[in-house]
């Protein structure tokens, strides 16, 4: 795993995960339609990568889809990132 | 502008015309549907089981559910019948009582929706709460409830188990998905699939005023309250759930809203199975992909949903849904804020049919104003009182009903009709506030017009409602008060293209804390984790001060006006106390 697939899995275990929640996480794990992570709290993790990776991500392409995975989420950053671990 | 249905479509609606049912109605009719008489026992966990059994639809399917991970069951209303009796016999064996409050802190799994039928067959007062909260807000809620029983699953266990030890009357915890799990001390399986049937279950003897369901809404002052609903709740809701939502015997229903909140309960549960109709369950978050294709596949008919919802299709756009064969749909009804005309537009073009706005609150119980099926709706509008139900707008100062069409005034309902809450749990001070000169003051504004449709214009007061629900300033600021960054805070709502409303916070730091986007991101995140995601603040302002009473009370409304872009009023008025 790269260092950019690494730092947003962390996050989401650190921030969405329950301390104690046993389930798997890995970068294919559906974290909106999963239910790891909702629209509203959608809005902190998108804030994280903007700060992070010292990105805009467009508002009409952060959509459900696109936050999904871990791994769909790095697709956006390299897209709209100067990717900066 | 009026959106109208064909004459023959109004033919077949369950209403039949909306002035024929005004001019005619009685409850009484519709209790009698449900062979009830005046002052007979009514239990809605035997009405939402036993009794469709015995009117034969033993083998129908009640409930299809779907997990975000492809699971699937099916349970027929015999299955319901079965299921609910054994976890009323589960509970009783571990020694709850009728009136004890049990909550049901679950995701959409089956065990919510049998949970729910089999804890009221007991007696007990069912307290579904949102499996997305906080620890903070899973505490005030249980301790207020004095809640003796928690049903959960594993991965919200750790949760409870952190304020567990704060909670002296919660006495058990049982957890649905235990296997494997090393369970402590007051902590249960509980294993639907391999617990003993329990063909049989003596259902408590309920009455029309015997508390069935206590479901906590926010206000603007002091933590959340417990509305306190009945077994007679029940002709209400049904009578709504068959002429609003027009729920027939062959229809397959989908109620996206989750039992945390009222509307899982009312029409998520207790409306539709009380007509004897199939309902369907995807307990996964929002997908346009993924909800496209569970109508699809599951030939949805009535659809209840949210505009949060509603917007959020739109902005995935009209091909994602043309796409698809959703020709099953036939009749579509919105809940939890004001459905704004483009989203009907919207979802003419996209289902061929529009969505009906309905009205109601936590308090209400069930639908009070709505486009009923049949009446043309006005886009934007709230719709029409529901028969048997008496609104008005009143004078916001002397609380008289307006007379002149076209002026802004609170909603006001006359208290009467079956599902009407009982009152605040320990609070009756609280429920007393909300009546005057005979009626129960909502909390909300609106106008009617000349042809008496009720038009929303907003809360009267500091309340959010952010993506249909309302979410209380004083818990996100009593939460803030809590980071030790936080010297002082206000929370209000600011615009949102989605969700209507989402919570803005304002700030003001102690010494030797900086504003920043690492200090911002920090704070929502402490918000999102103590209360729920809900309750996040979505934007935080961080400021020197905050606009203030003479007497040091901050004024939320100053700050509010100003998201709103609206006139902030007389401020020597406003500082008044």
């Amino acid at each position: 795993m790269d260092d950019l697939h690494k730092t947003i899995l962390d996050y989401v275990r650190r921030e969405y995960i329950e301390e104690g929640d046993d389930r798997p996480l890995d970068v294919t794990t559906p974290l909106i339609t999963g239910g790891i992570v909702d629209s509203f709290s959608m809005v902190s993790l998108k804030r994280f990568l903007e700060k992070k990776f010292d990105m805009k991500i467009p508002d009409a392409e952060a959509s459900p889809e696109a936050f999904n995975t871990v791994a769909s989420i790095a697709k956006l950053v390299e897209r709209f990132g100067a990717v900066k671990v | 502008m009026y959106v109208a249905e064909t004459i023959e479509e109004k033919a077949l609606w369950n209403i039949g015309s909306y002035e024929r049912a005004l001019r005619d109605f009685r409850w009484e009719a519709a209790a009698k549907e449900l062979g009830l008489g005046t002052g007979d026992p009514v239990n809605i966990g035997w009405h939402l089981s036993d009794r469709l059994c015995r009117l034969g639809l033993a083998r129908k399917t009640a409930l299809l559910w779907e997990g975000g991970d492809g699971r699937e069951r099916t349970y027929t209303f015999d299955d319901l019948r079965v299921l609910s009796n054994t976890i009323a016999s589960y509970f009783w064996r571990l020694g709850i009582l009728p009136g004890e409050r049990v909550c049901l802190f679950l995701d959409r799994v089956p065990e919510l929706y049998i949970g729910f039928v089999g804890l009221l067959k007991l007696g007990a007062v069912v307290q579904p709460l949102f499996s997305a909260f906080g620890e903070e807000s899973l505490e005030v809620r249980l301790r207020d409830a004095g809640t003796r029983a928690l049903v959960t699953q594993r991965k919200h266990l750790p949760k409870v188990r952190r304020i567990r030890g704060k909670l002296p009357d919660l006495t058990r915890v049982v957890v649905v998905d235990a296997e494997g799990l090393a369970l402590k001390e007051g902590e249960t399986a509980l294993d639907l699939d391999a617990e003993p049937r329990s063909a049989g279950f003596p259902d408590f003897p309920a009455t029309a005023e015997t508390p069935s369901v206590l479901h906590y809404t926010s206000g603007t002052t002091g933590q959340p309250k417990g509305a306190l609903h009945v077994h007679g709740s029940l002709v209400a809701q049904y009578l709504t759930a068959k002429w609003v939502l027009d729920l027939k015997g062959d229809d397959v229903y989908w109620c996206n809203a989750d039992p945390g909140w009222v509307t899982g309960t009312s029409y998520g549960i207790i409306g539709p199975w009380s007509n004897g109709v199939t309902q369907v369950v995807l307990d996964a978050g929002f997908s346009a992909r993924l909800w496209y294709d569970f109508i699809e596949r599951r030939r949805i008919t009535v659809w209840y949903s949210a505009p949060t919802a509603i917007r959020l299709l739109m902005r995935e756009g009209l091909p994602a849904a043309r796409e698809r064969d959703l020709s099953s749909l036939r009749h579509l009804a919105s809940v939890g804020e004001p459905l704004n005309p483009e989203a009907v537009h919207w979802s003419r073009e996209a289902f061929g049919l529009p969505f009906h706005d309905t009205y109601w609150q936590t308090e209400t119980g069930c639908i009070v104003i709505s486009n009923v099926p049949g009446m043309p709706v006005k886009p934007g509008s709230m719709g029409r009182p529901f028969p048997g139900i008496t609104a008005a707008v009143l004078d916001p100062k002397s609380h008289e009903p307006l007379a002149e069409r076209g002026r802004v005034g609170l909603i006001a309902l006359r208290p009467g009709w079956p599902s009407m809450i009982r009152g605040y749990w320990k609070n009756p001070e609280g429920y007393a506030k909300k009546f005057d000169k005979g009626w129960y003051l909502t909390g909300d504004r609106a106008t009617v017009d000349a042809d008496g449709y009720f038009w929303f214009v907003g809360r009267d007061d500091d309340v959010i409602n952010t993506g249909g629900h309302l979410v209380g300033p004083f818990e996100i600021e009593s939460a803030l008060l809590e980071h030790p960054a936080v010297a002082e805070s206000a929370a209000v709502a600011t615009p949102d293209p989605v969700n209507m409303e989402v919570v803005k916070a304002f700030v003001a730091l102690k010494p030797g804390f900086a504003a920043g986007p690492d200090l911002e991101l920090e704070i929502m995140n402490f918000v999102r984790k103590r209360l729920s995601p809900l309750a996040m603040p979505q934007a935080i302002a961080f400021v020197e001060s905050l606009p203030r009473t003479r007497s040091g009370k901050i004024v939320r409304r100053v700050l509010r006006a100003q998201e709103f872009g609206e006139p902030v009023g007389d401020l020597s008025t406003l500082m008044e106390d």
